[in-house]
């Protein structure tokens, strides 16, 4: 406890953005303390982040930061982390911006296990161009572009970025934030392509189409439908209606790309002398 | 947990009035009164740091002597 936030956020740009209640602020005043615990030399982070809500982060975090083009984060952190591998490189992205139109680069990034932490702050809409739906908007759920209820299927993020070969993979909420401090110490001293999926709430936005108009209620409802992953493969079927699980949920050692991209420089360099 | 510590509303030009810290406080230490967040007894605040971590817009802060 005690963590420092104020050192590592940007004074000038504050009181932020988000509307009242948005977990968009404590997730990121979460990575930040996560970054304050992994002991990250500030000066060798970087954070680079897409459009939306949660393309904002940068912004606030007094770190050297790039905020880019729509759903671009990863590729553009891609090519920092190849240009300087010894930098932390940290994306934020949000569930339009990392599962819809940057979906491609998220699969690409985790296929390659480059080693970037990926944080997708996920609020299941478009809440920055008020409340379209998104690719994580729970099927029959409203927006303002699906007025009768969302027939699409959500995304199983944590599933499709273990299929594309994410080494570490994990999910938190803004409700359990001592649990995703933890998630976002361990993910960032991960070599390999750490994607965490950050549960978030929208009242504005989404909620108040939704039945859950306050901030608290939504934080509640987080509450309720999430299990530590420990407890989850103890539940039935029928428990785990509705619910979702927390925590890490894959890990494994893997080849890093940037090392593995290193050796061929190494060895082509030693072949032409 | 520090049993030193206690909450201080260290930035109050930022607060949005929430509600979120009060939902979170285990003492009742903390009330929204005309949409900004107000202490009502410091004395009750056991210093848990859940205000601090939940607050979205870093309004809060748990510091080792809070006289107010």
């Amino acid at each position: 406890m005690g963590y420092k936030i104020d050192e590592y956020l940007r004074q000038d740009k504050l009181p932020h953005i988000w509307c009242p209640g948005c977990g968009h602020g404590t997730i990121m005043g979460n990575l930040i303390r996560g970054i304050d615990k992994a002991n990250l030399d500030p000066d060798k982070t970087v954070v680079v982040s897409g459009i939306g809500c949660s393309g904002r982060a940068s912004g606030y975090m007094n770190f050297d930061t790039l905020h880019t083009t729509h759903g671009r984060a990863i590729a553009f952190a891609t090519g920092i982390k190849l240009a300087n591998p010894k930098l932390n490189v940290i994306v934020i992205t949000g569930d339009g911006d990392g599962a819809a139109i940057g979906g491609n680069h998220l699969i690409h990034g985790a296929r390659r296990n480059i080693d970037l932490t990926v944080v997708l702050m996920n609020n299941h809409i478009y809440g920055m161009t008020s409340g379209q739906f998104s690719p994580m908007t729970p099927t029959g759920d409203n927006a303002t572009t699906t007025p009768y209820g969302n027939i699409d299927q959500n995304f199983d993020l944590a599933g499709l970025t273990k299929a594309s070969g994410a080494s570490f993979i994990a999910r938190g909420t803004a409700y359990n934030t001592r649990q995703l401090i933890e998630i976002f110490a361990e993910g960032l001293l991960h070599t390999g392509f750490s994607f965490i999926e950050a549960i978030s709430q929208c009242p504005v936005n989404y909620g108040r189409r939704n039945g859950l108009s306050s901030a608290v209620d939504m934080l509640k409802c987080q509450r309720d439908s999430s299990v530590n992953i420990r407890k989850w493969d103890s539940l039935s079927e029928e428990e785990k209606k509705g619910k979702f699980p927390t925590g890490v949920l894959y890990k494994e050692d893997k080849r890093e790309y940037t090392e593995m991209y290193q050796e061929i420089i190494d060895s082509v360099q030693e072949e032409a002398k | 947990m520090s049993k030193k510590g206690k909450v201080k509303i260290t930035h109050p030009e930022r607060c949005k009035g929430c509600e979120i810290c009060v939902m979170y406080c285990p003492t009742d230490v903390l009330v929204v009164k005309k949409g900004q967040i107000t202490i009502t007894d410091i004395d009750n605040c056991v210093g848990c740091y859940n205000c601090e971590l939940s607050c979205p817009d870093f309004v809060l802060e748990v510091v080792e002597n809070n006289e107010r």
